[in-house]
């Protein structure tokens, strides 16, 4: 299963999807979360929802130098963070900005597509699916 | 309160001599809660006596609250200031994201003084705060400064881009402080304040951590408190059509102030329902941060541009409730599109919507009556109905180019006060009345309310779900209205949305208090919250305040309410019990 953003038109911005992330890893605020909703240049253009698109075969894997970043089942990544030395190159391959930053230990925050924030989007932009790139239009 | 919490930490800025330093409050914040509370006493402490609301010495204080980003409709940020439209203590709301920025950045609190001698804005993050220069953006309506700061200032998604725009500047008595394109401080005229001190914008952002005592609760709890927010009709309708779904109700209710208040219902009320706007002209939903309702309507109103075949523009403007009784109903203005085009430019311009709408309707009266002419209206002869010219006259408001407009920009009262029209002059302790005749509850709300708005207390409410079916006694009527009101000052100190009201009841507010390290029982908060009312009207009375010589426009005995037994001695009865109970 992967986190999909399935209608980013009915995104309102109102980032509950934020706040469950941090919520996810019994934390509050905002510090821990791994997704992150902004206007696309004022708020009367509507938002984007960034997060973690699962890749298949992800370039924040294939520029770790310590393989730290381990490929996910169903697309994605996984954080060991063990061999995690926090060089950012992860971050700097993700063109979507999806790979956030712990400041506390300087190592990577990224989506671990649990689905939790899936139950409190109102508006249904938020889903879990199951296939992949089944829906070209997908946001 | 739990240690390692950051609420507690006040951010002090110092525009006069660039400077910033944050202290650990602990001491207010246990005693406060937060919000409202602890801005009080955050005024107290830093507005000198008797000063000048447009000096140096006027401070600007926004606070939060425990529940700010902890659970969802904590989403408000009050803005506490002594006002330059009232002269008295000035208090305003907002949303949308600033409350959650702000508590994010680590801070409960920001208090700015002084005043900055050319035109900067200062962009505070978690760890930093920066003065910068906005000699280039002074000057610019308050969409385009928002849009410059946005590219120049990081933080996307997780920051509040407060801003002023040209009223703001040109300290109009009411100008207020816009807030990610749509929200406002709006009331009592926090921009004029931002205009004095030179002040153009506030940006803040910050993504923090708040500690919790216990995080299966705080799961739990939330998940509830959700849930309801988002299966309650009262929530689903702010959704649906907003706070304008309120248009036709109050219409058929008869509360609805058209006309300078001559009527009080609107024979074109269908025209600015929210149904109407919704079906014609709706183009998006926006919500604060952290609020799953998402109240926020914005229209898309396309133009075609008069000289030119094919060519349009297509503008998105905001629309609520009371600016569509203010730049509707009150000045007759019964089609959609006229409404918008008025609030576009309102909005560009940052002036309070109701203030202003509220003097446009007071100077077409004047007029209408011969106490104005067009020599002081500059050729401009309002009459209802007509946007076109309340545009114009907008304008001028802001521009200032006589000395009529440079004194209907220090608000209704005082332009009365000066050509006369002072029944009709519908102000409340200084501020513009809100879009309510729904009765005496309402006015008397207006009235006694510390910062002598609506939301200060129930009254509105009450004049429709009480007083329409039985008649109460002054007395009750009194009781019934601060008892409100003081649990409005819970509410706000949480900092936690008016609309949510009927979901933060007593009981569940002190559960999850726990959550944030505060022991507080529902008779704590009870006491708090009159504690906290108790020194708002402590500052009011330093300020010279007084409910012995409140000026009451005749207008609203004048014109039916569709409470009957309405009148002037009943109000004047209901006060005076007011005055005893709040021992003053």
């Amino acid at each position: 299963m992967r986190l999909a953003v399935l209608e980013t038109e009915k995104c309102i911005g109102c980032q509950l999807c934020m706040f469950a992330c941090s919520r996810r890893q019994n934390e509050a605020g905002l510090a821990k979360s791994c997704i992150g909703v902004r206007s696309i240049g004022g708020m009367e253009r509507g938002f984007t929802v960034v997060v973690c698109r699962a890749c298949e075969d992800p370039p924040c894997a294939r520029v770790c130098p310590t393989g730290a970043l381990k490929q996910r089942k169903g697309g994605g990544v996984s954080l060991q963070p063990e061999k995690c030395i926090g060089c950012g190159r992860c971050r700097d391959a993700c063109m979507v900005h999806a790979i956030f930053w712990n400041e506390e230990t300087n190592k990577p925050m990224i989506c671990i597509h649990c689905g939790f924030c899936v139950d409190f989007c109102p508006h249904g932009v938020l889903g879990l699916k199951e296939e992949r790139r089944s829906n070209h239009a997908e946001g | 309160m739990l240690k390692d919490d950051r609420l507690t930490r006040v951010l002090y800025v110092n525009l006069s001599k660039r400077t910033f330093s944050v202290e650990d409050r602990e001491d207010l914040f246990s005693r406060y809660i937060g919000g409202t509370g602890v801005a009080t006493q955050l005024l107290h402490e830093e507005c000198s006596e008797h000063c000048d609301p447009l000096e140096s010495n006027n401070p600007i204080i926004f606070a939060v609250g425990p529940l700010t980003g902890l659970y969802p409709l904590a989403s408000k940020t009050v803005a506490l200031f002594k006002s330059p439209l009232t002269g008295n203590l000035g208090e305003s709301h907002c949303g949308g994201r600033s409350a959650v920025a702000l508590r994010m950045a680590g801070y409960g609190a920001l208090v700015i003084t002084g005043a900055s001698n050319i035109p900067i804005y200062i962009s505070i993050d978690g760890h930093d705060v920066h003065f910068r220069d906005a000699t280039s953006i002074w000057g610019m309506q308050s969409f385009s400064s928002g849009r410059i700061i946005r590219e120049n200032e990081s933080g996307a998604g997780l920051r509040t881009i407060m801003r002023i725009g040209a009223g703001g500047e040109a300290l109009v008595r009411y100008a207020c402080v816009t807030t990610e394109s749509y929200r406002h401080f709006g009331r009592l005229g926090l921009g004029a304040v931002f205009g004095s001190k030179k002040l153009k914008a506030v940006v803040i952002s910050g993504r923090s951590s708040i500690p919790v005592t216990d995080t299966k609760f705080y799961r739990k709890s939330y998940r509830e408190i959700f849930k309801t927010a988002v299966e309650s009709p009262v929530m689903k309708k702010y959704y649906d059509l907003g706070t304008a779904d309120n248009i036709e109700p109050l219409n058929k209710f008869g509360g609805l102030p058209t006309r300078n208040l001559q009527e009080s219902r609107f024979d074109q009320a269908s025209g600015i329902s929210g149904e109407t706007l919704a079906e014609q002209f709706l183009g998006r939903r926006i919500a604060c941060s952290h609020c799953p309702v998402g109240c926020i309507h914005i229209a898309a109103l396309r133009e075609l541009y008069e000289d030119e075949e094919y060519f349009y523009k297509t503008s998105m403007i905001s629309y609520d409730y009371e600016p569509l009784y203010a730049l509707g109903s009150m000045l007759g203005i019964g089609q959609a599109d006229h409404y918008l085009k008025l609030m576009d430019r309102i909005e560009a311009y940052g002036i309070d919507a109701m203030s202003a709408g509220v003097a446009l309707a007071w100077m077409t009266e004047a007029m209408e009556r011969g106490l104005i002419t067009e020599a002081e209206t500059m050729g401009i002869r309002p009459t209802w109905g007509d946007h076109t010219a309340y545009m114009e006259a907008a304008g001028h408001i802001v521009s200032q180019p006589n000395e009529f407009y440079r004194t209907l920009a220090q608000g209704v009262e005082e332009a009365a006060s000066r050509y006369g029209g002072e029944d009709f002059a519908l102000t409340f302790g200084g501020n513009e009345m809100p879009g309510y005749h729904t009765g005496p509850a309402a006015h008397v709300g207006s009235l006694l309310g510390a910062r002598h708005s609506h939301l200060d207390n129930g009254g509105y409410g009450i004049d429709q779900k009480v007083l329409a079916n039985k008649e109460v006694t002054p007395e009750e009527l009194a009781a019934m209205i601060l008892d409100e009101e003081w649990w409005r000052q819970i509410l706000s100190s949480l900092v936690v949305c008016f609309f949510a009201r009927g979901i933060y009841l007593p009981d569940l507010v002190s559960q999850i208090l726990t959550v944030t390290g505060f022991e507080l029982t529902t008779d704590d908060l009870t006491r708090i919250g009159r504690e906290i009312h108790r020194e708002k009207y402590r500052f009011k009375y330093r300020e010279g305040f007084s409910l012995d010589n409140l000026r009451i426009p005749g207008r609203i005995f004048e014109t039916p309410s569709p409470i009957p037994y309405m009148s002037r001695d009943y109000v004047e009865q209901t006060i005076v019990r007011a005055k005893n109970m709040l021992s003053l």
